[in-house]
């Protein structure tokens, strides 16, 4: 619980330091931190965190690139050529679906407000 | 009429702000200028359903009040003159399109409310019109969701970005006699780009636009700085403010009674507004609620109103260029 | 205006310029981003409690940690908790809903189709565009790879 805590509090401060420092949009920082999310990924040193944070590691949006490119190789793996177009959408269906899914029926019933 | 050096047109009839208007939101109505506004509308929606809607109706309000208050009725105005931020001005088109008036429509980015009084003063001065209505809108929500994020976005602003000021203010012009403020003078602006590409940073961006257009008016008239009582900047917020001061003073001019709308309008301490006000309706209601009736009290009789603009656009940003700004000053004396 | 250049100038609206102030920003995002990961937890605990499978927990947690983030962005409280929490509550997947959730209550007001439908990613597209181009760019050199 601390181990979650603690490395998901840091992948965040990351986050924070990019902003402040560099002004990057949200929409900029997010990319950056999916594409690194999928190359420790792919050098294998996510898998290893993910173990050892929990959600400390998933949550955050780099856990989204993990999953991506886990998904990917597994395919792969499992079924050849062309798991490199199937293998990262299938693994990360659950997490796009849903935001799809929730964003449009919330929109349905709530009005942005004044902040 | 006269031109008088680089860019002022110096007066000869008595163009006098016959009355004011003045609609803002709530945030604004929470202010240290609360009490000078004519409407604080407790709904930023203004009863509408959406934002901009929203803006067009609080135009439409604010025009119809200073009519009134003048006691004239729409059909005696000759034109209106307004400027929004909305893509192709359409917070104060549709706002204006049931008043059945001749509609001139500008874009000057948050300087509107200078060009609008400035253009309305020209026509009355070349006797083209009798009552002319300058306005100037903007509205928070709308500008936010335009230039920025959705509201519902979880974003943190940074320390340089200022606050769009949701509301209208309405000057009506007219050639009047009575002892009431009067425009003397107008300077506008040429647009000065100093290379700043932050849009969170405006203030910065119009700094040096508002000074070369105060500078100009000065030398344009030949006249100092202390002449007026107050020199008034549009939005340049906090930050905009301290960099026009400086580099004033690398000039050589000494701005001592200089303030800006964008700081008066919110309290930096309560109101989370970082920077300041911006926008359209920041100079516009600043001037219509606060600043005319000091000027009806007679505590500022010479004042120098200096709306200021940042020419940028939500592709212009994106394509990487500097942010133009722009600067319009008009003189007004009682 | 004597000329200033643009560097001169540049440098000098630096100085004036006010920095965020970093270090209570971080603060800020390392607990709230522990938190919500820790609720993660919780919630991955919890689903293991009830006897789900290990593959179906760990999709369970991302849609309920969504749903979440939804529901905060839709009852109007994220944004609050955005403005205070900053990467805190942009990083984690949660934030990636609220991107999406904000985006699609603020554009409704253009239409279902054109409004909703296509500014739901205005956002959060470049996530989902990026991340699944690099996850593409890692299989080929891992198809490749292995092939040789």
């Amino acid at each position: 619980m601390i181990k979650a805590f603690v490395v998901g509090g840091l992948i965040c401060t990351i986050g924070q330091i990019l902003i402040d420092k560099t002004r990057l949009t949200p929409a900029k920082i997010l990319v950056i931190f999916v594409i690194i999310g999928c190359i420790l990924s792919a050098l294998g040193l996510y898998e290893p965190l993910v173990n050892f944070a929990g959600a400390g590691a998933t949550v955050p949006i780099t856990g989204f690139g993990h999953s991506l490119v886990k998904g990917v190789i597994n395919e792969i793996d499992r079924e050849g050529f062309i798991g490199i177009f199937t293998g990262g959408v299938k693994a990360t269906a659950a997490g796009i679906s849903a935001s799809i899914v929730f964003s449009i029926l919330v929109s349905f019933i709530a009005n942005s407000k004044d902040k | 009429m006269a031109n008088i050096g680089k860019q002022t047109i110096k007066f000869k009839k008595n163009i006098s702000i016959l009355e004011t208007a003045s609609i803002v939101g709530p945030k604004e109505g929470d202010g240290p200028l609360k009490n000078y506004f004519d409407i604080v509308l407790e709904d930023i929606m203004a009863g509408e359903n959406t934002w901009e809607k929203a803006e067009s109706i609080i135009v439409r309000k604010s025009l119809e009040l200073a009519t009134k208050k003048a006691k004239l009725a729409m059909t005696d105005i000759d034109y209106i003159i307004a400027g929004d931020l909305l893509n192709q001005n359409t917070g104060s088109t549709f706002g204006i399109r049931d008043l059945h008036r001749p509609f001139i429509g500008i874009f000057s980015a948050c300087s509107a409310m200078g060009l609008s009084m400035g253009l309305g003063a020209t026509f009355l001065e070349s006797n083209f019109a009798k009552n002319v209505l300058a306005s100037s809108s903007s509205h928070f929500c709308a500008a936010e969701k335009q230039f920025r994020f959705p509201l519902e976005l979880g974003s943190q602003r940074p320390p340089t970005s200022t606050t769009t000021v949701t509301g209208c203010g309405v000057a009506l012009l007219s050639n009047d006699n009575s002892d009431l403020p009067k425009i003397k003078a107008i300077t506008t602006g040429k647009i000065v780009d100093m290379g700043i590409t932050d849009p969170f940073n405006m203030g910065a961006a119009m700094a040096p636009a508002a000074l070369d257009t105060i500078i100009t008016h000065f030398n344009d008239l030949n006249i100092e700085p202390d002449y007026y009582d107050l020199i008034i900047t549009g939005d340049l917020g906090h930050i905009g403010s301290e960099i026009i001061l400086t580099l004033s003073k690398k000039e050589g001019y000494l701005l001592k009674n200089y303030k800006d709308c964008g700081i008066l309008i919110y309290d930096k301490d309560t109101q989370d507004t970082h920077s300041g006000g911006s926008g359209c309706a920041c100079a516009g209601t600043t001037f219509a609620g606060y600043l005319y009736k000091k000027m009806i009290e007679k505590e500022i009789k010479k004042l120098l109103f200096v709306p200021t603009g940042a020419l940028l656009s939500p592709l212009s940003v994106l394509q990487k260029e500097s942010i133009p700004g722009i600067a319009h000053a008009v003189a007004i004396e009682i | 205006m004597t000329q200033m250049s643009k560097k001169e100038y540049e440098h000098m609206v630096k100085i004036f310029s006010p920095n965020s102030p970093v270090l209570t920003n971080c603060i800020k995002a390392f607990f709230v981003g522990g938190c919500i990961c820790v609720f993660g937890e919780l919630i991955s605990k919890y689903l293991i409690y009830l006897g789900i499978s290990e593959d179906v927990k760990s999709l369970l947690t991302v849609i309920i940690l969504i749903f979440c983030g939804v529901c905060l962005t839709g009852f109007n409280i994220y944004s609050k908790f955005g403005r205070f929490a900053g990467a805190g509550s942009m990083i984690p997947i949660t934030g990636f809903a609220n991107a999406i959730a904000s985006s699609a209550i603020e554009f409704k007001k253009e239409g279902y189709i054109i409004g909703i439908g296509t500014k739901l990613f205005s956002l959060a597209g470049p996530v989902l565009a990026y991340g699944v181009f690099s996850s593409f760019v890692v299989g080929i050199i891992y198809y490749i790879s292995k092939i040789i």
